[in-house]
């Protein structure tokens, strides 16, 4: 039970709850002392006033009937309910009216308002406290009216309590609201670590959970929520790429073994021996360039080569890889057009880029060709600065793709069955895609009617100056 | 043809390693094999070797280390790094190092026998300081990029002549399409099916069309080679 309290204690929720209700006595009881002072400062200046007032109305009294006169008012008052206090004095300081005693009005200077200590008449020995204010009347009397201050100390003291009824509140609702708040902190994070925990034991569709009220672990359980769903979908992806790749490499793998096999059997002759072994060779090589390729792309895909990035001149890159295709094109039958302005740069890895164009190039060569004779074989390689893109594209005038299946042609290995008796690994726009995303870009595909186009969107080198 | 070459293979994976000796060997060189990167250290430093093919990653010191400490030493002996990273990064770390050449395995021994014969010293054959080179009758003037065979010029665009000019200054010895695409397109990426194969096919057209002796030849199975004879 003690270390559950202590539990409760440690946790981020209790300590701030804390903090807010030390710092929201202080904050009460400084203004409860702050409206306090200011009363108390009112209440002195408002007797001051009355003071000032009395006096000048005893003033006039003595001016007109002299001491006699004074000290019949002053009796009559005296005996009114609630009085002020009254203390005439003559020059020896002999009381001649009033309802105070053990002071003396001479002791005060005239004309100041001051708090004293006093004592009733009819309650001897009782000392209170009050404001007076002393005046000198003409004949050496002395005239002392004051004002009990009783009703100021009332006050007083009801703001004390106040504040120690306050601050006792705060702290109890305090306390028991921050155990109140750890709690349920504490249960929430609970039910969090344990989704998490059953999530790290493998099972992926666990998601935390969330309670509703949006506050700030909602969000943050909604975002880690976010960042589930992605590594799963990524994971999935995963998961059906080595499906995928277990397929293709595996065929070939099929052929070159068999092809192997068969050689050992029924080989006769030399001839017959050095044919198997070259076709073995040619397999090989066409699974090393799987294999490579497979790696660029998961290269691309986990953000490595990004450190390799450099100015590229893509114009310059583009004009070369055009002049090197344009005589596969004139074999093929095709014309290779090149449309590149000078002076495109990007912030890119070259390699990389040369390699998704020419597998581009190499696409439109294989798949690009117009099915019928005597359609104008044309391929077209742009580049565009189009705003703050860079966008490069290889147009065909071949079967094109279905619009339905142009988002799969990107996955790997991807072939439409038309093209499954074409030679081609399944992986060139792939690649592609991944090296659009690795360089911030993207890629697209389009119709051509008829044909493809396919577009490489690149973010322009920032410091690649206009118009060069 | 080419003089014998002592070649020293520093390799971890002994198959490999007897594979390439047997091989290197039957191409008419002499090749020692070390295990780790140490002793392999040890042999190169002794001297004597005309060409060293050293495995990025062998024990005790790797490979990029070795050659870095043996170029300390002043030595010179070209050298052909393998190494199972193709990253074109991981290259231009291996050529930082003091390689003279990277080839990514799994790699061709075609590849390797004409890489490691053109990176050995060239005896009698063309110096990159030349103005000019002759195989036969044919004949390029590296000053005014004028090609002539038998007296007649032959007109050629600057990238077949660049082609033509590397496959001469290297004349004799076997140069295969990587080497090409590195050396004349400064491309080290796999440009796909047949492009090398066009290109050639063009420059042969220009220079051996109506010859009766050819001087372009194509070597199956490793690359293209210009000389005068068979």
């Amino acid at each position: 039970m003690f270390a559950g309290v202590g539990r409760l204690i440690g946790t981020t929720a209790f300590k701030l709850s804390l903090v807010y209700m030390v710092a929201s006595a202080l904050f009460a009881g400084g203004l409860i002392t702050y409206v306090g002072w200011h009363a108390r400062r009112l209440i002195d200046e408002q007797i001051g006033q009355t003071l000032t007032g009395q006096i000048n109305a005893l003033a006039d009294q003595y001016r007109l009937g002299g001491v006699r006169r004074l000290a019949g008012v002053i009796d009559r008052r005296t005996r009114e309910p609630g009085a002020f206090l009254f203390l005439l004095q003559g020059p020896q300081g002999e009381t001649l009216a009033g309802n105070i005693s053990g002071v003396r009005a001479d002791s005060f200077p005239t004309g100041v308002t001051l708090e004293t200590v006093y004592q009733r008449l009819e309650e001897e020995g009782q000392q209170r406290s009050a404001l007076v204010r002393s005046f000198q009347l003409p004949g050496g009397n002395r005239l002392l009216v004051g004002r009990d201050l009783e009703e100021r100390d009332r006050l007083n003291s009801v703001l004390n309590q106040a504040i120690r009824i306050l601050i006792g509140a705060l702290l109890v609702f305090g306390v028991l609201g921050a155990f109140f708040v750890a709690r349920r902190a504490i249960a929430r994070m609970d039910a969090m670590t344990a989704s998490g925990q059953t999530i790290m034991e493998g099972d992926l569709t666990q998601r935390l959970p969330v309670s509703g009220s949006g506050d700030e672990i909602d969000r943050l359980a909604v975002s880690l929520n976010a960042m589930l769903d992605r590594i799963s979908l990524l994971m999935q992806g995963m998961k059906e790429v080595s499906d995928n790749i277990a397929h293709d490499l595996k065929t070939p793998l099929t052929r070159l073994r068999s092809s192997a096999e068969q050689a050992l059997r029924t080989g006769r002759t030399r001839e017959e021996y050095q044919a198997a072994l070259e076709r073995t060779i040619d397999e090989s090589d066409g699974l090393i360039r799987i294999f490579n390729a497979l790696l660029l792309i998961a290269r691309a895909e986990a953000g490595s080569g990004a450190d390799a990035f450099r100015e590229v001149n893509v114009s310059e890159l583009l004009s070369d890889l055009a002049e090197m295709y344009e005589p596969s094109a004139d074999e093929a039958g095709a014309r290779l057009l090149a449309d590149v302005p000078p002076g495109l740069n990007a912030q890119g890895n070259r390699e990389l880029l040369g390699q998704v164009v020419a597998n581009l190039l190499d696409n439109a060569l294989k798949y690009g060709l117009p099915p019928a004779a005597g359609a104008t074989a044309e391929i077209r390689l742009t580049a565009r600065r189009d705003g703050e893109h860079l966008s490069i594209s290889v147009a065909d005038h071949g079967e094109g793709v279905p619009e339905a299946d142009r988002g799969k042609v990107i996955e790997r290995f991807h072939r439409l069955d038309a093209s499954r008796n074409k030679p081609g690994s399944g992986l060139g726009l792939s690649l592609a895609a991944a090296v659009a995303r690795l360089h911030k870009g993207a890629l697209r595909l389009d119709g051509n009617d008829p044909g493809l186009k396919v577009t490489l969107e690149l973010p322009m080198a920032p410091s690649a100056s206009p118009g060069t | 043809m080419l003089d014998v070459m002592r070649i020293l293979i520093v390799e971890d994976d002994a198959e490999a390693a007897a594979y390439l000796v047997k091989a290197l060997g039957e191409a008419g060189h002499v090749a020692d094999h070390a295990r780790d990167g140490l002793t392999g250290y040890g042999m190169a430093e002794e001297g004597g070797y005309d060409c060293l093919i050293v495995d990025r990653m062998v024990p005790k010191m790797d490979g990029l280390t070795m050659i870095g400490g043996l170029r300390e030493q002043g030595l010179q002996t070209p050298v052909i790094v393998l190494s199972a990273l193709g990253q074109v990064d991981d290259r231009v770390k291996g050529l930082r190092a003091g390689a003279d050449d990277y080839l990514p395995k799994p790699y061709a021994f075609s590849e390797l026998l004409a890489r490691v014969e053109i990176l050995s010293k060239r005896k009698g054959v063309a110096q990159s300081a030349d103005t000019a080179y002759t195989v036969g009758d044919l004949r390029l003037d590296r000053l005014s990029h004028k090609v002539n065979r038998a007296g007649e010029d032959i007109p050629l665009q600057p990238r077949e002549f660049r082609l033509l000019e590397y496959l001469m200054r290297n004349a004799g010895k076997v140069v295969t399409r990587t080497m090409l695409l590195e050396q004349v397109w400064d491309y080290h990426f796999d440009p796909g099916t047949n492009v090398i194969d066009v290109h050639i096919s063009r420059l042969r057209s220009k220079i051996d069309k109506g010859q009766a002796k050819p001087l372009l030849h194509t070597v199956r199975g490793a690359g293209y080679v210009i000389r005068d004879g068979a």
